[in-house]
């Protein structure tokens, strides 16, 4: 495994030529792509250093608590960024909190499962594993949930003149809403189950590639890669389903209505 | 069954307190200029949205019964209706033969239909079916000829009117003084949300 070749900055910089290239293009075809392309490359630099300055020192020194808070910080980013991306949110602190704690709730327990039976560090809390791990189940329960959570809302607002029919006939709220419900949890479900589907054949994970290109032994990477997807797998589903069933209970209420009051109006 | 509407101190953000009654086999207008509140008060009294006040059907309390129950004996038809599946035939319930009251609203044959093709009018009258055939207590409409013909308009007052006659306790919502007076012996008025005046016959 001694293959490694490690890169020079002025690798990075050779690397950014066609991405500045394609900022080029966004000026000549009037685009206007190009600061959005920058701005998020130059985000994604130094976010990416930082990150590996906080890792390096948090693996040095392997405290749970410093562990944890790092953790609640990148659910705290999760959560915003679930509440950034729907079109309608729920009000108050519905808003954030509902998509943070069921992206919370999957993502802790499915870490959690994998890090004491499978990866098995010691500690089972060992930063250099869970931090990665939890981040990876992290990043796909967020996209999941935050589709769902945008479906949900979107349908049940849209639909609501159906919806009410099916009340005023006397059903209760979960029958009334079961349609828009089913599609959310599809809606979320959907780009983990294309990810599975086309993994390896399609794509090759860039977890995975990573590992390779570092030197590790192309089966030993595939095995991390099929335990971390199916690992996110589970963590998006549980997250998804948590996410809208929790959104429908906070729409609806108990005398079987409809409670869009408590949806925000969309962003302009 | 016969049983009356109560309806007391009724009350939410916007429209209240009201209090009045519709008799078992009375049919009662309601009228007012548009954002009056005419539908928020239907909505309020089949509990769609959260409102305060002692409401009742016969000998049963609103707030003893469960709200699917209540809005299975207290129906409302709104004046936009809702369509949630393909066909017309799964918006009625499967055990409920509705043919004979669709062919009274001069819709035979609709059942088969597709709900895309249906036109605003026969919308309509198909949502005060599917109410219908569930045999509500009390039946609100929401001005429920809106958007009909002369014929179809009479045919829709033709079944309200053998509704009450069965009984049904029926509060009708219209912007057309001429309905009001061929359908109901009393009328409500209603303006910003209170009741303005009530009349014993509709003038």
């Amino acid at each position: 495994m001694n293959s490694y070749i490690s890169l020079t900055y002025g690798d990075l910089l050779l690397a950014s030529i066609f991405l500045v290239m394609n900022a080029v293009f966004s000026i000549l075809l009037s685009l206007r792509l190009e600061r959005q392309l920058i701005v998020s490359a130059l985000r994604m630099i130094t976010q990416l250093f930082l990150v590996g300055l906080v890792l390096k020192t948090i693996f040095t020194l392997s405290s749970l608590w410093l562990t944890l808070l790092v953790a609640a910080v990148m659910v705290a980013f999760a959560g915003r960024e679930i509440w950034a991306r729907q079109d309608r949110r729920l009000n108050g602190v519905w808003g954030i909190g509902l998509g943070g704690t069921s992206m919370l709730l999957a993502g802790t327990i499915v870490t959690v499962f994998a890090l004491t039976t499978q990866i098995q560090p010691t500690p089972w809390w060992s930063p250099q594993f869970a931090l990665p791990l939890f981040g990876m189940i992290l990043g796909n329960t967020m996209t999941g949930v935050s589709l769902g959570l945008d479906t949900l809302h979107t349908a049940l607002y849209r639909e609501r003149v159906a919806i009410e029919a099916r009340l005023l006939l006397g059903s209760t709220r979960w029958e009334a809403v079961s349609a828009a419900h089913q599609r959310a949890v599809r809606s979320g479900f959907t780009p983990i189950i294309n990810s599975m589907a086309a993994t390896g054949v399609v794509s090759l994970p860039g977890m995975m590639t990573g590992q390779i290109l570092a030197g590790v032994d192309p089966q030993e990477a595939v095995k991390y890669q099929i335990l971390i997807t199916l690992l996110i797998g589970g963590a998006t589903g549980l997250g998804v389903l948590a996410a809208t069933f929790a959104s429908v209970w906070r729409l609806t209420d108990k005398r079987e209505r409809l409670r869009l009051d408590r949806l925000a109006a969309p962003r302009t | 069954m016969v049983s009356a509407l109560r309806i007391r101190q009724l009350t939410t953000k916007l429209i209240g307190p009201i209090s009045f009654d519709v008799a078992a086999g009375e049919c009662l207008a309601l009228m007012g200029p548009s954002g009056a509140g005419k539908s928020l008060l239907l909505r309020a009294i089949v509990d769609l949205d959260p409102s305060s006040g002692n409401l009742s059907v016969g000998v049963g309390a609103r707030n003893d019964m469960p709200a699917s129950e209540w809005r299975r004996r207290v129906a409302l038809v709104p004046a936009e209706s809702g369509w949630w599946a393909d066909h017309v035939r799964d918006h009625f319930p499967a055990k409920i033969d509705a043919t004979q009251l669709i062919a009274k609203l001069g819709l035979a044959g609709s059942v088969e239909w597709d709900v895309g093709r249906l036109s605003s009018g026969e919308r309509q009258r198909l949502a005060l079916a599917r109410a219908l055939c569930r045999r509500p207590e009390a039946l609100l409409l929401d001005e429920p000829t809106a958007s009909l013909d002369e014929h179809a308009t009479t045919l829709v007052e033709d079944l309200i009117r053998e509704c009450c006659g069965d009984g049904m306790a029926l509060l009708l919502v219209t912007h057309d003084r001429r309905q009001a007076e061929r359908m109901a012996k009393r009328l409500l008025r209603i303006n910003k949300g209170k009741i303005e005046q009530a009349s014993e016959s509709a003038p």
